[in-house]
């Protein structure tokens, strides 16, 4: 890779892209198939980690060429006849470092950007998940150039190793803390980054609502994936008389979803290891349970749990869940929701629930976070238009959709001008005079519209 | 040191009470800027004078145009900047609102150099008060006298809890550091950015570090090297060459170095007149550390024209050097003065090369009238920006995004860059409580058939205009009538 300009391999590896994300998405999806992935549900294992990836793979592979164009842009009077343009260039060699708990998904999407932005990439997978990493190491050489992307399968001491060599641009998914540390070994390097991170997402229930639809919609977004996801609704702000309500409507959808008991339902998935199991166990020691509470350790299952009455200082809200457990938070109102949320570190997202469309207005407005999805849980992503990325500890850049090609791509501005027209420049030679100030101060002048040039 | 932590506790505390967030107080404060700008603008050119020896002439064009420019511009845009951006929706998301907010990031600190001490101290606070956030702004100590100014003039026009000024050296900056910020532009050499990007990381806060490097400037045999020469003078002695975009070296084929020599000796003489020291359009270097360490670069070197240095006054003649070998020192670092070395080399593709080899630069010029021949080194060589034919300009045109990549630095302002680098986007979806029909196709227990409905709904491509929406609509509307008849 090494004395390769970026451009020409660049140019290669779009040649060979798409067929071969295909491809390695029909790999993703035989695997999971025969069950060797993950022991996530089929139907979300289907819907986010290879339909998602689907849909970013065909939205890049549909816009590319546009995408990689040199943007044009207005110019001023000086510069009206030359070329101005951004030039989207890659980066050079990056690293993308995924998570355990979309292994696939959240490689590949940030993958299919790298590759399309023209970059060689080194990818480091998941040590936790051990049939994904794998997977990824065995399928992706078999499918992309070998010359131009490497599968590093590392644990956290070389992963470390792996940080002190020169990348030209790291994106990494996982918690803050590490985060932090990727970004420290950034900075000796000047490398750029995107941190995909975490925290406490909140989720404001308001007493005007079709409790049923939002106790659905809630339970589906905190138990997929056994909660495991970065923006499942971590904690539900509502009042005292709609905890009474959401209680039974959710037990309700949790009944609806995974049967009387869920353990026996293959549609809830299970904790990825025995250290994250005992981690969740601790925080079940806040509030009440009102439902679930169930563990098995040998099964590293949870059941689906809502906690009531929960305190702020509780262990469930000390650090980001991500287990299948939801913690209720009584409030007085919206503006005591509101202010609780402000108190705390910015999620990765913001859920309001509210069949008053100002209510939702309100906390989209008066709150900071990532993203921000009214009425819903987790649908934000799966449009691609949008950007996906956090603010303050959740993260900081974004991706999905062009928003990774744009991730990946330097903008290098560019202005080509002729050699003629040496007359115009001479206001800008010395010696100066105040006649040659004069004009270049007309000439460059931005006028404001509303400005009266008679005053 | 509380008083770093007062300070900028301030400012956040200012933020959250929300009253930086709307546009007519943003504008009021970018309107209450550009009074600043035009009432103290002899102060401006006087402090800019006493710290570069910059003549009121150079120092308008260079910095005082630039900013007033940039403020027109912000308060002309605004609110198109600002306003939400709606976007393509998918099948699922049809019957829904989704949009990207554009929202400020909080409190921002700019941390400026002393090149350009008004215009990169003031051009990203604008950008940042644009984007409605509070700006802690630490103009830099070298150039004393233009931070001084900035000190006693910015809270006698702006909000002073919102958009405080801090003052003093390293031990100062260090402890603001430590502080939280939403988001930290620093402009200055790399050295200190990667010290910015590490006390950054602990906070985990985004950076824009604009950096430097050594900019390549590669004259090709077919131009007009009179032109050309003239372009490139102009770009390289201006601020003394204290310029971080200035063309660092040139490289040439050997055949025409002498002629380069020539065309640059006579370009100086029409600017700076004989005795170039006596030109009251020649800057002088910023202080005695950057004089010495200049002229330590010339150790060793062939000079061809000038080195002549006077230490008391800190006064470097424009010099061009001759031969330069790639190895030497004026080749190792970013010059940042009025040294111009020249290397020859046979081809083009031995100059690609050449710079290939090196840290990405901030900029990298052309002179060629082949426009294939430009067009090729753009697209085989990085760097943050580019000019073909001249020096410099890209800088000039907001509409480009401004800033560096590898060692040259990460990050762009200017203009609309600006208002995007000091903003948060924030996607937005807002769906409604009601049709639950067509969510239940999501809802566990799954089944083949429900895998296969949200292919449908969320691999299908629909970009085929108003008739395609409508049959969208119908679509849809059956959709979720046939998933409500079978799922209920």
């Amino acid at each position: 890779m090494k004395g390769l300009s970026p451009q020409i391999l660049g140019k290669k590896k779009k040649k060979m892209q798409g067929r071969d994300m295909s491809c390695c998405c029909a790999a993703a999806h035989a695997e999971l198939t025969r069950g060797v992935l993950c022991p996530q549900p089929f139907f979300e294992c289907e819907f986010s980690e290879i339909l998602l990836c689907k849909n970013e793979l065909h939205e890049t592979l549909n816009n590319l060429s546009h995408w990689m164009k040199d943007e044009h842009v207005d110019k001023s009077l000086v510069t009206r006849l030359d070329l101005a343009f951004i030039r989207k260039d890659p980066y050079g060699v990056v690293l993308i470092i995924g998570p355990w708990n979309c292994p696939i998904h959240l490689l590949l999407v940030p993958l299919i950007g790298a590759i399309a932005a023209g970059n060689c990439v080194i990818i480091k997978p998941s040590e936790i998940t051990k049939n994904s990493e794998r997977l990824m190491a065995e399928g992706l050489p078999s499918y992309l150039d070998k010359d131009c992307s490497a599968v590093v399968a590392a644990g956290v001491e070389e992963t470390t190793r792996l940080l002190e060599n020169k990348f030209d641009y790291i994106f990494f998914t996982g918690s803050s803390a590490v985060g932090r540390i990727v970004m420290t070994a950034a900075a000796k390097q000047l490398t750029p980054v995107t941190l995909e991170l975490g925290g406490k997402n909140p989720c404001y229930v308001s007493d005007s609502c079709d409790v049923q639809n939002v106790a659905r919609r809630v339970a589906w977004g905190r138990f997929f994936n056994a909660g495991q996801i970065c923006i499942a609704p971590n904690y539900v702000l509502c009042s005292a008389e709609m905890q009474e309500k959401l209680l039974p409507a959710l037990h309700k959808a949790i009944t609806e979803f995974y049967g009387p008991n869920p353990q026996e339902s293959p549609d809830f998935g299970r904790i990825v290891g025995d250290r994250q199991f005992q981690r969740l166990q601790t925080l079940l020691r806040s509030g009440r349970v009102a439902i679930g509470g169930q563990t098995d350790e040998k099964d590293r299952y949870i059941a689906p749990t809502v906690l009531a009455d929960v305190l702020p200082s509780d262990p469930a809200m000390q650090e980001e869940i991500f287990g299948p457990i939801l913690p209720i938070v009584v409030v007085a109102n919206m503006d005591e929701a509101i202010d609780f949320i402000n108190s705390r570190e910015r999620p990765l997202v913001v859920y309001a629930f509210s069949s008053d469309d100002k209510v939702v207005n309100q906390v989209l407005e008066r709150t900071s976070s990532g993203g921000f999805c009214g009425n819903d849980t987790l649908m934000h992503v799966t449009l691609t238009s949008l950007p996906f990325g956090g603010i303050g500890n959740s993260g900081l850049g974004m991706h999905h959709g062009k928003f990774t090609f744009d991730t990946f791509t330097h903008h290098r501005g560019c202005l080509h001008r002729g050699m003629g027209r040496e007359a115009l420049h001479a206001l800008r030679y010395p010696p100066y005079s105040q006649q040659k100030l004069g004009i270049v101060r007309v000439a460059s002048e931005v006028k404001r519209k509303d400005a009266c040039t008679l005053l | 040191m509380e008083r770093m932590q007062e300070v900028v506790g301030r400012a956040r505390a200012a933020f959250n009470s929300g009253r930086c967030r709307s546009l007519e107080f943003r504008m009021q404060q970018l309107k209450a800027l550009e009074r600043m700008v035009w009432e103290k603008e002899e102060e401006i050119l006087a402090a800019i004078k006493a710290d570069l020896h910059k003549s009121g002439h150079n120092a308008y064009s260079h910095e005082i145009l630039g900013v007033l420019g940039e403020l027109a511009l912000a308060m002309d845009k605004l609110p198109s900047w600002a306003a939400p951006q709606p976007v393509k929706k998918n099948l699922l998301t049809m019957r829904d609102e989704a949009y990207v907010c554009l929202e400020p990031l909080g409190v921002v600190l700019i941390i400026g150099a002393w090149n350009y001490p008004f215009v990169l101290t003031m051009q990203p606070l604008i950008g940042a008060i644009a984007a409605g956030n509070a700006v802690v702004v630490k103009p830099s100590e070298i150039s004393e006298n233009t931070a001084q100014l900035v000190a006693d003039l910015l809270p006698q026009y702006l909000d002073r809890e919102l958009y405080p000024v801090v003052t003093g050296g390293v031990p100062e900056t260090t402890e603001l550091l430590t502080q939280r910020f939403d988001h930290i532009l620093y402009t200055g050499n790399s050295t200190v950015g990667k010290i910015v990007m590490a006390a950054a990381a602990k906070h985990l806060t985004p950076v824009t570090l604009e950096l430097g490097g050594k900019s390549p400037c590669y004259i090709d045999k077919d131009c007009d090297l009179a032109v050309a020469c003239r372009r490139i003078t102009w770009g390289k002695f201006m601020n003394c060459g204290q310029t971080c975009i200035a063309p660092d070296y040139i490289i040439c084929d050997p055949s025409i170095q002498s002629k380069v020599v020539e065309n640059i000796k006579a370009t100086l003489q029409e600017f700076y007149g004989e005795d170039v020291k006596s030109s009251p359009d020649y800057e002088r270097i910023v202080n005695k550390r950057h004089f010495k360490r200049i002229l330590g670069l010339l150790e060793g070197q062939k000079v061809a024209h000038g080195g002549e240095a006077d230490e008391a006054s800190c006064f470097i003649a424009p010099t061009i050097l001759t031969d330069v070998s790639p190895e030497s020192k004026v080749m190792e670092e970013e010059i940042f003065g009025p040294v111009l070395p020249i290397l020859t080399m046979k081809s083009v593709d031995e100059a690609i090369e050449f710079i290939n080899r090196r840290e990405k630069p901030l900029a990298l010029y052309v002179f060629s009238n082949n426009k294939k021949l430009i067009k090729r080194v753009i697209s085989e060589t990085s760097s943050g920006g580019v000019t073909g034919n001249d020096v410099i300009m890209h800088f000039f045109l907001s509409t480009l995004p401004f800033g560096g990549v590898g060692n040259s630095g990460m990050g762009a302002y200017h203009g609309k860059h600006s208002f995007e680098t000091f903003s948060h986007r924030r996607a937005c979806l807002i769906k409604d409580l009601k049709m639950e029909g067509t969510n239940k196709l999501r809802y566990p227990p799954s089944s083949q058939k429900k895998v296969d409905w949200a292919k449908f709904f969320l691999l299908k491509r629909f970009n085929k205009g108003r008739v395609g929406l409508v049959i969208l609509a119908l679509l849809g509307i059956v959709a979720a009538v046939v998933i409500k008849m079978v799922y209920c």
